[in-house]
Order: C-alpha cells, then structure tokens, then sequence
C-alpha cells in the first residue's frame, strides 16, 4: 500500500501505535489474536468497502 | 437370505407397524418394469407418486418392513408443503404439524440474533412446519398405497444392479431369497449410504465437515414456544453450537456438537448423555425438568453431490444424489424438489414425449440446485463448526462483537432453504417476453402462490401437467391459440388452460379465474389481457409472453419438452 491522502498524520500513526500496543497488552496474550481479528472486523466495518480491506489483508500478509 | 428386523422400532410418540414382505412365489413371473424405485424414503416415495400422477407405473422395493427409525427430518418448507400438497398428503402434514418462523441465537446467554421468516398473505403454507418423518411416511406410504400404479414391496433389498443394453438388471433379496428385476430404468433413492451408488464407485465432489453433532429427541414437558434455538459457546459446552426445535407430541430434538476428539460411541453412551442434556436443560433455565430419551444419532456436516444424477439407466435422488448440511433443513426439503423434478421429466421420457434430453435437463438443473445450495450451506456450516484455526476465530470474533455490534448479527442467518430457481434451464422459452416483464416468477422460478378466496389458492388449481395461465377478458380463448392446445393434448401432452380476468368462464379454458381485483395480475406483473405464463408439470416457469400468438406458444412447448 502506498500512501493516500487519507493516511494518518505521523502523530495519528504514532497515537494509533502506543495505543495498539496497550490494548494488546491489556488484552494478554491468550486474547490478543482474538482481539485483533475484531479489531480487524470492525476496521473492515468502518472501511464500508470490501476491495480496500481486501487490498489491506494483501498488504498485511507481504513480508510475514 | 435378507432378513430384515421384524420387531416394531422402539418409539415414546409413534406406533410402528411391521409390513408383510413381498414375496416372490407369491406372484407371478415378473415382466420388464418401466421404472423401479430403490428406497422407500421421501424423495423415493415422492418420486413414485408423481411418476403415477403422469401415468407411469413403479415398483417401489424397501429393504425394511417399517418406516424410518426416529424423527429423522422434522423442519419442511414452504415449499415442500406446496410439493406435498401436489401428491395429496399437505392436508395431513399441516393437521398434526407445529408451524413456527422465528429463529433465535444465544451467546453468553444474550439472544444475539432473532430471524423471521416472512409470511406472503398469498401463501397456503406457513414458511416452516415440524412433523416427525415417521408421520411423513406413513402419509405417503397411504398415498402410494391407494395409487394401482404403485407396486410397493416391503422387505425387497437391492444387492447388485447390472446395466444393461437400454436397462438394468436389478437383483433383490427377499426373507425367502432372490429374484431379479428386469428395468427400463432405476430410480436410486436409498439414502446417503446409497448402497446403489457404492457399488457404482461413484465420487462426489464437495466437502466432509470434521465436526460431529449428537441429534438427541427427548420427551420433555418445555414451556417454550415453537422456534429455532441456537446456543454458541455455551459453559457446558465450550466452543461447539447447540440447536433445539420443538416436535409435535410432546417431543423435542436437541443437536449439540461433541468436543473435539470425541467418538461418536463415547458420546451416545447413556451417561454421556443423561449429563448433557442435563446441563442444556440447566442453561435454559429448567434443571431437574424429567425427561426420556426417544433416540439418538451422530450426525457430521456434508457438502457433497454427484456431478451428474443419470448414470446409464440408473437416476440417483434424494440423499443418494448428494448429501447436504441439516442446519437450514436441506436434506428432506431438497429431496422433494429433486423428486417432482424427476417424477415428470422421467415421465415423459417413459412416455416418449421427450428423449433422453430432457434427463440431462433434469439433472442439469438439480445438480445446479445442490451446488447453489452446497455454497450457501458451506457458509452456515462454517459458521456452526468453523473447520480451521482462522474460520474459527474469525467466528469467535464475531460472537464476541454480536453482544454490542448489531452489524455482525446477520451473520448468525442459517439460511433456509429455499427453492432453486431454474433460471438457465435449457427448457425456458428463448424467444417469449421473459425480459420484459417488471414483475412475477421469472424463468425456471416456481411459481408466486396467490390467495383467490377462503382456502383457495391459485396453486390448489395448478400441475399434474403443464399449465397455462392465460390472461384475458375475452370470452374465449383465440382459435389459433386453441389449435396449438388441441394437437399439444392430442400427442398425449397433458395441458390446462386457466383463464385469468374475465367475469364469465372463457371458451377453450378448463378454468377461469375471475380475479375481480386484479391482484393476481398484478402479482404475475400482467398488465394488459393476451398475456400469458407456461408452467411446467413441477409448476416451474418456462415461458411468458406480454402478448402470446399461436407461433411462440408452440416454440415453448417444443423447447420444453426436447426430442
């Protein structure tokens, strides 16, 4: 993904950074897979367009 | 020797009656059949009667002296009742059935997710109806048992089937021995084991679930109302879904599915049991409620079907033509729209108004049934027993967000069954007005029902043949039209004329319907008189015109019934 003129300002990224790694955190890790796959659902359900998301999972699945 | 059991099956709710077998030395030498039926099940049965309901006889051979240990299938559509209304026995159906249409699904003992099913003013039946598969035995076996064009044969098993040169040879073992079957064709409708079907080392194509369910039916006294529950993750049961309906007399049936690793000879051991139902009945709020076990199964989910039905003279249906998840009722439900779809073009062909084609069509058409529903089902079953690691949290994910985030509820639809619309049957009309019209049951769709007056409806008037509904406020039907009805009857091709819009009955139709308020046309999407719907014999569309002639009626029924 290359970014668009709706990405986050680098002060977002860095709040969206420390705040995911807390709720990860708060989560534990028996949780944490469980919690990011609602996050992930509920980001697809923000998102309201399956192609993007879909172009994010590619993304997200590069480099692992 | 095939010896099957003649003590009466253990039941709380249903009198089993034990058949006399049929016999050979007790008939005469047996000539070549038309068509033999092997399984004496729904979609066998169905198959008989509407084979008879277009003039052809069967014989029907059932390896068992009695009808289907427990309840077996319980929940039937819509649809099935207009199927079953067909062949004469929707009456007794809805008489000692429960009608219900709301579902219901629990997480963390929050209902997540209620589904309605709709109900059309203009429909006979109600969208579901609970009835005991005994029960729908026993009323087809009545309605197979007053028909001369059945044969049916208790204690008659198949143990090899031979094809031959334009028929198959049947070899059947009886509780005095064999004896042979000479056939112009079999009909395999026994069951999802189909012994017919193992013999041919026939492969389906699909997908096994690895999930196994225990279907339990206790008698139990539950204040609860007729409807679907679902439980996911409940205490007692972490992980797995448990599903119960209410059954006429008394009965309920309780699905759970077993923990993984689990035999299905562990779980139907009776401690097993008794705690587990014990604990679902404790989760529902009644604990210590007395209860009796009726009968018990294991189940796995199944999204499996042959790729083609007719094997040589061999036509596979029902259960032994594929198997099909049970949640969203598919299994009975399917098994009748096979049968009325086999019953008539089987017919015809028997009666050499059709070649062979027209099987191909059938199984072209019933297949693409069972894949369409294949992909629908695959979504609930995954959803029911997630079959990996990602589907299963992916499902996890959604029952935790279903507490406070409504836009993952529909996601808990188990999706009905419905019926398969044939839209690209190589029987529709090409050159009709199929495109034009707005409104109505387009091509290959079954037909919209539509409430004439108190317990009248335009479906009671329809099928046994085709039918042609013609829209007028003529007096009678065109001449031109009327001569392609009379040679069409005249080569054995059994065809009503229903009349729509006139006050008085219209010359040349069998039957006018006055539809004083316009609401059937309105309905069928007819606005002006001269249109018309051709319906086939299983009350499919195969054709409508805005404005039929004489020229495009005759095109219809040629493209309908292939030489």
């Amino acid at each position: 993904m290359s970014t668009t003129d709706t990405s986050l300002s680098i002060a977002g990224l860095e709040t969206a950074y420390d705040a995911l790694a807390e709720a990860l955190d708060r989560a534990g890790p028996e949780k944490s897979e469980l919690f990011l796959v609602k996050l992930a659902l509920l980001s697809a359900n923000a998102l309201a367009d399956a192609s993007t998301f879909q172009a994010l999972l590619d993304a997200a699945q590069q480099d692992l | 020797m095939h010896q099957p059991a003649t003590e009466a099956r253990p039941s709380i709710y249903y009198d089993y009656r034990v058949f006399e077998p049929w016999l050979p030395s007790r008939h005469p030498a047996q000539t070549r059949q038309r068509v033999v039926i092997a399984g004496s099940g729904p979609a066998g049965m169905v198959t008989a009667l509407e084979l008879a309901r277009h003039g052809v006889p069967s014989v029907v051979v059932t390896s068992e002296l009695q009808f289907s240990q427990g309840s077996r299938a319980i929940v039937f559509t819509r649809r099935s009742l207009e199927i079953l209304q067909q062949v004469g026995v929707a009456a007794r159906m809805s008489a000692g059935g429960l009608p219900w249409r709301c579902g219901n699904s629990y997480y963390r003992g929050q209902r997540v997710f209620r589904m309605e099913a709709p109900h059309d003013p203009d429909d006979r039946f109600g969208p579901l109806l609970n009835v005991q598969q005994q029960y729908l035995e026993e009323y087809l076996h009545d309605a197979c048992a007053a028909e001369p064009l059945i044969d049916f044969r208790w204690g008659n098993k198949v143990t090899q089937v031979t094809q031959r040169d334009g028929h198959a040879e049947v070899v059947i073992d009886t509780p005095e021995g064999e004896y042979t079957l000479q056939t112009d064709w079999l009909v395999a409708a026994d069951g999802g084991r189909s012994g017919i079907r193992s013999a041919m080392e026939l492969q389906m194509e699909g997908a096994s679930y690895e999930g196994f369910f225990v279907i339990a039916d206790i008698e139990v006294d539950l204040p609860l109302p007729t409807e679907r529950l679902a439980f996911f993750d409940p205490e007692w049961n972490p992980g797995n879904t448990v599903l119960m309906h209410r059954e006429p007399h008394g009965i309920w049936r309780v699905d759970y599915q077993l923990p993984e690793g689990e035999t299905p000879e562990q779980a139907l051991a009776p401690e097993s049991l008794q705690a587990r139902i014990d604990a679902q009945l404790a989760m529902i709020g009644h604990a210590g409620v007395p209860w009796r076990m009726d009968w018990c199964s294991v189940y796995s989910a199944r999204t499996l079907t042959l790729p083609d039905y007719v094997h040589g003279s061999v036509i596979f249906t029902g259960d032994a033509a594929h198997l099909l998840p049970i949640f969203g009722v598919r299994g009975a439900n399917t098994g009748f729209q096979d049968a009325q779809s086999l019953g008539w073009q089987l017919a015809y062909v028997v009666k050499g108004l059709a070649g062979r084609r027209l099987l191909a069509n059938h199984s072209a058409e019933r297949v693409g049934a069972a894949r369409e529903i294949i992909a629908e089902a695959g979504k609930s079953v995954r959803f029911m027993t997630p079959p990996s690691r990602g589907f299963r949290l992916l499902r996890d994910a959604v029952l935790s967000l279903s507490l406070r985030h409504g836009f993952v509820r529909p996601l808990y639809h188990w999706r009905t069954s419905r019926p398969h619309e044939y839209s690209s049957s190589a029987l529709n009309s090409a050159g009709d007005d199929n495109a034009l019209f707005t409104a109505g049951p387009a091509h290959g769709a079954p037909p919209q029902n539509v409430r004439l007056g108190p317990d009248d409806y335009l479906l009671d008037h329809l099928g046994g043949g085709f039918d042609l509904l013609y829209f007028t406020d003529a007096p009678a039907m065109p001449e031109s039209l009327q001569t392609v009805i009379a040679a069409t009857r005249a080569r054995g091709v059994a065809l009503r004329v229903v009349a729509v819009g006139a006050r008085q009955p219209v010359a040349g139709a069998d039957l006018t319907l006055a539809d004083a308020d316009g609401h059937l046309r309105e309905r069928y999407g007819v606005r002006a008189s001269g249109a018309a719907y051709l319906l086939r014999p299983d009350q499919h569309v195969c054709a409508r015109w805005l404005t039929l002639d004489a020229v495009r009626l005759q095109a219809a029924l040629k493209s309908a019934l292939p030489a």
